[in-house]
């Protein structure tokens, strides 16, 4: 337990806080309350477009879990994270213009509003709720674990403890704030991340005695390790670049991502964002696996993946400084988790609640509901949390695959085929969730089938479902 | 709202263009990516030489990859990308 550490952690926690009480009070009045929590009021510039995709999709696993892998497999990992470069600039350029339009002319507030819209019909919008719910309970599951073996491992306070103190802090604000205040935040917390990283990279290669000296001394350990096929010469070419579906192109169809990119104020925040999150992701990802390969010769030996950065920040600055920048993963966390959080309780409230339950429900009822399911939310996943599952990453992954799976064809399709219908959605979105789940386990048991990604098949059968069934049951151009 | 066609709102032709130059760069993008790091990774590790300190498959790869990548996205954003408005009413 270190003083040092933790107040600077702390007056990072009040700043939040005081970032998202200020954003409420924000909220404009007379405009529409659905649009303003969970949206921001379609308002957002450039800079924060760009570092809440970052920050929301910059995750634990791009933190802790990955530069924890990258520790044990070498430098196959960072080029396997390397993929996420492409996220920067993809996401935005399909998505991109057309989303927006569409999004505003549907009066869209989701990605399931969207879709509902786009395909006419209510299955397609309790299917997308289904599995949004689902898959993204697992995947806040996986952040809050994160989130509160950080704290567990700076403070040494029980897990548990940790993990209430995590809990609070986000619920309140996210509770208090809705989106405007998680885009604002992760604006900060972007920036925080960035200067971090920075920092630590600098911090461990001073601390290894120079590049050159940590390269030989991983040599002298293990050639592997900066070979591409990771230490124990398991990552396959082809292993490493079906990555690319996974947390490369796949990613336009995360409702988290998908939901920003309705978001923007105009086309010229939209360019901005472009720049500036393709930038922000390369540099992320590329430096904070660094930091995973070189803390090996600085610090051998350490067990739990997660713990390797905050171990090694803690070794390498003052306590002072490694209080700061151990506020980046604790900012990828909080920012990841917010946006789930609103995402999934979006889902309850404007997918299923007022669709489905209360059409005729009133803007005070809307509120207090939207209130109460995001509370209820986080204390459901704050229960997930206490027994916590072993690696963090894998099951982030499993999230992210079976909603790529599910929506990607849904949402790409949707925009640029006029073909695409509810019979090839509705088709598209059950064999990509069913077909990911089972080869999941195939996968677990017997080896990835033909040594690439779960992920990779699902998608393939999914496209195939969608346009089979869009043009064999019921032939039709759709007019934009 | 289905007076309008994708023929007849000039912004969705823009839209598709934009979409079709993302998945040019990304499939660039992979070719380098995966060019440099198997075509240079493979060979043995004694034969790798050292650029800044890191292997040179990686350096060419992940860290010249990157950097081309944000220039070539900076070149397409400022020349390539068309501003357009967001909102209904424009339309003529």
């Amino acid at each position: 337990m270190n003083i040092d550490v933790i107040l600077p952690l702390v007056f990072f926690l009040v700043l939040i806080f005081a970032i998202g009480l200020i954003s409420s009070k924000r909220m404009a009045p007379g405009k529409s309350f659905l649009s303003d929590y969970f949206l921001g009021g379609r308002e957002l510039g450039g800079f924060v477009l760009a570092m809440t995709m970052v920050a929301t999709y910059g995750s634990a696993s791009s933190f802790l879990g990955g530069p924890g892998t990258a520790y044990t497999v070498g430098f196959g990992w960072i080029l396997l994270a390397m993929a996420q470069v492409v996220t920067g600039y993809f996401v935005l350029l399909i998505l991109g213009k057309k989303f927006a339009i569409l999004a505003r002319r549907y009066n869209a507030v989701t990605m399931i509003d969207f879709l509902k819209a786009r395909y006419n019909s209510p299955a397609v919008a309790i299917l997308s709720a289904i599995a949004i719910i689902v898959f993204l309970f697992s995947a806040m599951t996986a952040q809050w674990v994160g989130g509160a073996r950080l704290i567990e491992s700076l403070t040494g306070l029980q897990y548990t403890t940790a993990l209430f103190i995590f809990a609070v802090s986000v619920l309140v604000y996210v509770v208090i704030g809705g989106f405007r205040a998680v885009a604002v935040t992760d604006a900060v917390q972007g920036a925080i991340m960035v200067i971090g990283t920075l920092v630590l990279l600098i911090g461990v290669i001073i601390a290894g005695g120079g590049v050159p000296a940590i390269m030989q001394d991983l040599l002298n350990e293990n050639p592997r390790l900066v070979t591409p096929f990771g230490a124990d010469g398991s990552l396959s070419a082809a292993y490493v670049s079906s990555f690319w579906i996974l947390v490369g192109v796949g990613v336009v169809a995360l409702p988290q991502m998908a939901v920003r990119a309705m978001s923007y104020k105009n086309s010229r925040s939209m360019h901005r964002a472009l720049v500036i999150g393709t930038i922000v992701t390369g540099f992320i990802m590329l430096n904070m696996h660094l930091i995973g390969i070189f803390a090996r010769p600085v610090m051998p030996g350490i067990e739990i993946g997660d713990k390797v950065i905050p171990l090694v920040a803690l070794e390498v600055l003052p306590a002072w400084l490694a209080g700061i920048v151990l506020a980046a993963p604790m900012a990828a966390i909080m920012s990841t988790v917010d946006s789930l959080l609103l995402l999934v309780s979006s889902a309850i409230v404007k997918d299923v609640y007022i669709n489905f339950i209360r059409p005729d429900a009133e803007e005070r009822r809307i509120k207090i509901v939207s209130f109460g399911v995001t509370a209820i939310l986080g204390i459901i996943v704050f229960l997930l949390a206490l027994k916590p599952p072993e690696l963090l990453i894998f099951l982030n992954l499993f999230s992210f695959g079976g909603l790529e799976a599910a929506f990607i064809w849904p949402v790409v399709l949707g925009l640029y085929w006029k073909y695409g219908n509810k019979y090839g959605a509705i088709a598209s979105m059950i064999t990509g969730m069913l077909s990911y789940i089972g080869l999941h386990f195939y996968n677990q048991a017997f080896g990835n089938l033909f040594g690439v990604h779960t992920v990779t098949f699902p998608i393939l059968l999914s496209f195939i479902a969608y346009v089979v069934f869009s043009l064999t049951v019921k032939r039709e151009v759709y007019r934009f | 709202m289905n007076t309008k066609t994708s023929q007849t709102d000039p912004r969705f032709k823009i839209a598709h263009r934009e979409a079709r130059l993302g998945v040019g760069l990304a499939i660039f993008n992979f070719i380098w990516w995966f060019g440099f790091a198997y075509g240079l990774g493979s060979r043995p590790v004694e034969d790798y030489t050292y650029i800044f300190g890191l292997p040179d498959w990686f350096f060419y790869s992940c860290v010249v990859g990157f950097l081309l990548m944000s220039a070539l996205v900076i070149v397409v954003t400022k020349y390539f990308l068309t501003e357009v408005s967001f909102d209904e009413e424009v339309e003529k």
